[in-house]
């Protein structure tokens, strides 16, 4: 009568002792040594006793600046977890030739390129261009704080929760095999039915959340608390990048959801969207997937455009060449940003018209971001160069930005792409636009605006140090595969036979070294500029004689930003205020609304995470009883009506005096 | 110290869980917000049970012989009783938010559109080459 | 670096030529989560049209299984859709009797609003029901995968609409008409008339062209 109910089953779903990859040396080791280094690193913060300074001051933390840093330390650790997944790469693919099969088997193999591919754009550089607006933003338009504070809490702990889940993938069960856009039919029950597709499609879904809701944040942000006079043509360039970024997302990341969603009822209910049979498409998959994918190369790419005109702007000592065609241009791109899908699927077969149409459109893009580059060389023109670091990464990026941008010309033609799609040449020109661009952009932004955040620049030395090894790695590294993609090698290959290709891996992975010496450097540079604080400290708060409002702040701000709300009449309104010598005033402070700290946010995301790990092991009782819970706790959130408070005006006055006091022993 | 008594009592008075104290005046800032009438959502109601009835009315009585004339009247009115339900329900207007609502509204038309339009071309074109099986269905497609 | 320095006297707030560069007193910024709520529905409208998308693509794909001809009764996607639209106009109500500031009436609307909307979702529990039961099933074929999808997707934000509605209820009773209420009301109405529209594009493009042959 009574079926024996399998309790085992039931809690644990698919999860079992198998799911840990005991049999694979590489993750043992890496398991190893990311739980000796977990263990001190708890042991040192309880050693110092920072537990409750870090969940009160930072972890439940609404405060954009440190959101923003937080957002940045997060993809810095994503960053070192894919940039191994690259070395190993190109390690493998320098030694298997031949009879050599190399270190890595296919199924090791697939699920680094795609780990890699997924850390490197969502956990690495999302955050990175989400962090650096979230910190930024608010500051230049001379706001205390983001729209909906408490929601940015919550966005980085999406990000975060889905960073863990990829993480977890290397010590439980395994990752995708697929792809970083995992495309059916592989991805479909049929040929991955195991968790490792289904680890890509929470981790995403819930980060996916984060980005989404971070995207209608900044952008209300950047739409309804400007400072007064700052109408939209005097906003600094960094925030008009930031607000088409925002617009993207916001239009880009729902179709993400969407397709992921889809493929999920595919995977777990039998839907047929994309199978081979039954009426399904697996071509729309690839459709859709590249409706988001291609706009979201451009979120990636124009807060970096942001940054490198704040910072020519700053390090010429001239106000910005062509504001206004740099705005126009920036619009043009994000509505075009719309129009180019296709390319990343011409040999996909849709035919000469619909591929002519997308080629067009996809080389008409390239003009506006062709604009920028005189822009910013006319903006250097007869300007009084300083060369600081991060004025190095913006001359760095603007030479090999341009190749890359060409090879993309190249490859907009369909009947060059017909030879070249999926070949190395393709993964050379995206990695050329992606570092070259992205991460240059990142670096710089992350120099330029250090010592606002920390109070205290980084050291220059090991920054040209990074730079170089970075730049020089790069070529290195890339410019082979430009030579092998040409030559007709396929991308995505753990072995080849022809021994003539060898030395082009070999030099390749040589770069890859190099690379891994340039994110040392910037490690090293983080220590060493922590050590030398007091001698590299920043005593005004405008350390590079900057034209912005964020820089009329002290360094780091207090947590108020402003004590009072500035007004701006001109475009560069911190530069204007220093020429019409400006004076701080020293009294009429006021008590200052602000947010207050909350745990609702890691709360809810954590749950979210919950249930992500129970879908992708099957184990649907608890991913029932965690949703119950998340909705719980969401509507308890909302009955909590006393989310703000007010500084007294005595903490304000003795901030400010405090600043007076620093300023003017260091004049 | 400063003269700036009355500010200070200000704060003060601000102090103790007056949570939506500072919130009091973003009545003066709910801009466009001309308030709702009776009259306004009954005059869309009544619009879209007419816009609802007819187009049932079109399909469930075979009014039209052609399909694709049926079609187009009925994406006709749909597309009349979204506008409807914008106006009367949701208020939209070109003043409401300082007009971004209405910038959204269009930029997102404007996505959708590129995003239906844009699918249906290029899967037609997909299929059409790639999937010659799915020819006669696909004939279909409005 | 900046030249700024520290001048006692603050009453003088003007620099030299008159430009002032900072209010002396409070301020605060518009508040945006009306904004912030209209952009969120702007994506949902994107969710929405993939899965309208989709259903473009596939609808016709019904694997020799049966189609929207066979399976759809319009006499109930009628019902329903008058549902649906009678909540509009009674969430409507609601808002006027919170112009009028008269809560009792208010949440009255609200509950009558709430129990349409449960009876759309019950009617369309009931039609699926009925299709899973007789083979229609989200298996068989993409055109009935895209059609629960996209139905039952803007099943599942009218059932969180009943929730928050719910919840709104009981926060309303609790506080009143104050401002944070206000603003969570004119976010379910926005909500909940976008729902509507959503059903326009479903009632029109699925259930009329879909019998259409």
């Amino acid at each position: 009568m009574f079926e024996q109910l399998d309790l085992t089953k039931l809690i644990l779903g698919r999860l079992s002792w198998e799911a840990i990859p005991l049999h694979e040396p590489i993750l043992i080791g890496t398991f190893a040594m990311v739980v000796l280094g977990g263990l001190a690193l708890l042991g040192a913060l309880t050693y110092y006793k920072v537990w409750g300074y870090l969940w009160t001051d930072w972890l439940t933390s609404i405060d954009h600046k440190k959101i923003g840093i937080m957002y940045i330390i997060l993809a810095i650790v994503m960053l070192l977890r894919g940039f191994s997944d690259a070395i190993m790469m190109r390690a493998q693919q320098a030694i298997a030739f031949g009879d050599s099969a190399g270190f890595l088997p296919p199924h090791h193999y697939d699920q680094i390129f795609t780990a890699h591919g997924v850390i490197m754009i969502f956990f690495v550089a999302m955050p990175l261009v989400t962090g650096l607006m979230n910190f930024v933003v608010p500051l230049q338009i001379g706001a205390r704080d983001v729209a909906f504070p408490f929601l940015n809490n919550f966005s980085f702990w999406m990000t975060a929760g889905g960073a863990i889940l990829v993480m977890a993938s290397l010590f439980v069960g395994e990752f995708a095999k697929t792809g970083w856009l995992a495309y059916p039919p592989l991805s479909g029950i049929i040929h991955s039915p195991d968790v490792g597709v289904d680890y890509y499609i929470w981790s995403l879904q819930i980060a996916g959340v984060g980005t989404l809701l971070s995207g209608i944040n900044l952008l209300v942000t950047i739409v309804k608390m400007r400072a007064p006079g700052m109408g939209l043509m005097k906003m600094p360039i960094f925030t008009w990048t930031s607000l088409c970024t925002n617009v993207l997302i916001i239009a880009a990341f729902p179709v993400l959801t969407a397709v992921l969603g889809l493929l999920s009822l595919d995977r777990y209910a039998g839907f047929n969207f994309f199978t081979n049979d039954f009426g399904g498409n697996a071509m729309m998959y690839v459709n859709l997937i590249w409706i988001w994918g291609h706009p979201e190369v451009y979120i990636l790419i124009l807060p970096a455009f942001g940054v490198f005109s704040e910072v020519v702007s700053t390090f010429s000592g001239k106000r910005l060449f062509g504001y206004a065609s740099m705005v126009y241009a920036t619009i043009v791109i994000t509505v075009l940003s719309y129009l180019v899908w296709l390319h990343h699927f011409f040999t996909m077969g849709s035919g000469a018209s619909v591929n002519s149409f997308f080629g067009i459109t996809t080389m008409i893009i390239s003009i506006p971001t062709g604009a920028k580059i005189f822009n910013w060389l006319f903006t250097m023109y007869r300007g009084r160069i300083r060369f600081e670091v991060p004025m190095l990464w913006t001359v760095g990026f603007m030479v090999t930005f341009t190749i890359g941008g060409m090879t993309g010309v190249l490859l907009a033609v369909p009947p060059a792409d017909f030879v070249l799609h999926n070949s190395l040449f393709l993964i050379a020109h995206f990695h050329n636009v992606i570092i070259g661009g992205v991460l240059f952009g990142m670096m710089a932004g992350i120099t330029y605006w250090f010592p606002k955040a920390f109070g205290y620049k980084l050291d220059p030395f090991w920054g040209k140090c990074s730079f170089w090894f970075w730049f020089v790695g790069f070529y290195f590294a890339f410019m082979p595969l430009y030579v092998l993609g040409l030559m007709g090698v396929t991308r995505r290959v753990n072995h080849f036979v022809d021994p003539s290709l060898q030395i082009w891996f070999q030099i390749a992975a040589f770069g890859a070294v190099l690379i891994a010496l340039g994110i040392a450097s910037f490690l090293i540079q983080l220590v060493v500029s922590y050590r030398r604080r007091e001698e590299l400290r920043d005593h005004t708060g405008d350390p590079w004689n900057g034209r912005t409002l964020e820089w009329s702040t002290s360094s780091p701000p207090p947590n108020y930003n402003f004590a009072f709300t500035p007004e701006v009449h001109d475009g560069d309104a911190w530069y204007q205020m220093k020429q019409r010598n400006y004076l701080r005033p020293a009294e009429g402070f006021l008590p200052i609304h602000m947010p207050k700290n909350t745990a609702a946010g890691i709360i809810i995301a954590g749950l979210s995470t919950l249930i992500g790990f129970a879908l992708i092991w099957h184990m649907y009782l608890i991913a029932g009883v965690g949703f119950v819970a998340l909705l719980g706790a969401t509507i308890y959130h909302t009955f909590n009506y006393k989310r703000d408070y007010y500084i007294p005006v005595e903490d304000v006055v003795r901030t400010e005096a405090e600043r007076t006091r620093l300023m003017s022993s260091h004049v | 110290m400063s003269a700036h008594t009355n500010t200070l009592a200000n704060g003060h008075h601000g102090h103790h869980g007056h949570d939506d104290h500072g919130h009091d005046h973003d009545h003066d800032h709910d801009d466009g917000h001309e308030p709702s009438t009776f009259k306004g959502y009954m005059t869309g109601f009544v619009l879209a049970v007419i816009l609802t009835v007819i187009p049932f009315w079109l399909v469930m009585g075979k009014v039209f012989e052609q399909s694709s004339t049926t079609a187009l009247f009925l994406m006709g009115f749909a597309a009349v009783q979204i506008v409807v339900h914008m106006v009367y329900f949701l208020h939209m207007n070109a003043r409401s938010e300082g007009g971004w609502n209405m910038l959204a509204l269009i930029f997102t038309l404007v996505i959708v559109a590129i995003t239906l339009a844009g699918s249906i071309w290029v899967m037609f074109h997909l299929n059409q080459n790639m999937m010659p099986g799915m020819m006669h269905d696909m004939k279909n497609m409005p | 670096m900046s030249n700024t320095s520290v001048h006692p006297a603050a009453d003088d707030v003007h620099a030299a030529d008159n430009l002032r560069f900072y209010v002396p007193g409070e301020h605060h910024p518009q508040n945006g989560t009306l904004l912030g709520f209209w952009l969120y529905l702007m994506s949902d409208c994107l969710i929405f049209a993939c899965l309208f998308a989709v259903y473009g693509v596939v609808g016709r794909s019904y694997a020799a299984g049966p189609s929207g001809a066979d399976l759809f009764d319009l006499s109930l996607v009628a019902i329903n859709t008058s549902m649906l639209l009678l909540s509009s106009i009674t969430f409507g109500f609601a808002m006027l009797e919170m112009q009028r500031k008269r809560l009792n009436a208010t949440l009255l609307w609200l509950g009558i609003t709430g129990l349409l909307g449960a009876a759309f979702i019950g009617l369309e529990l009931y039609e699926f029901a009925h299709l899973i039961h007789e083979g229609a099933t989200p298996q068989r074929s993409a055109f009935l995968s895209a059609f629960f999808a996209l139905v039952a997707t803007h099943g599942l934000h009218v059932t969180f609409g009943i929730v928050w509605l719910i919840v709104l209820m009981v926060q309303l009773k609790k506080h009143g008409f104050i401002p944070e209420n206000r603003r969570r009301m004119m976010c379910l109405s926005m909500f909940w008339h976008f729902l509507d529209v959503v059903w326009i594009g479903v009632f029109t493009f699925v259930y009329l062209m879909g019998v259409l042959p």
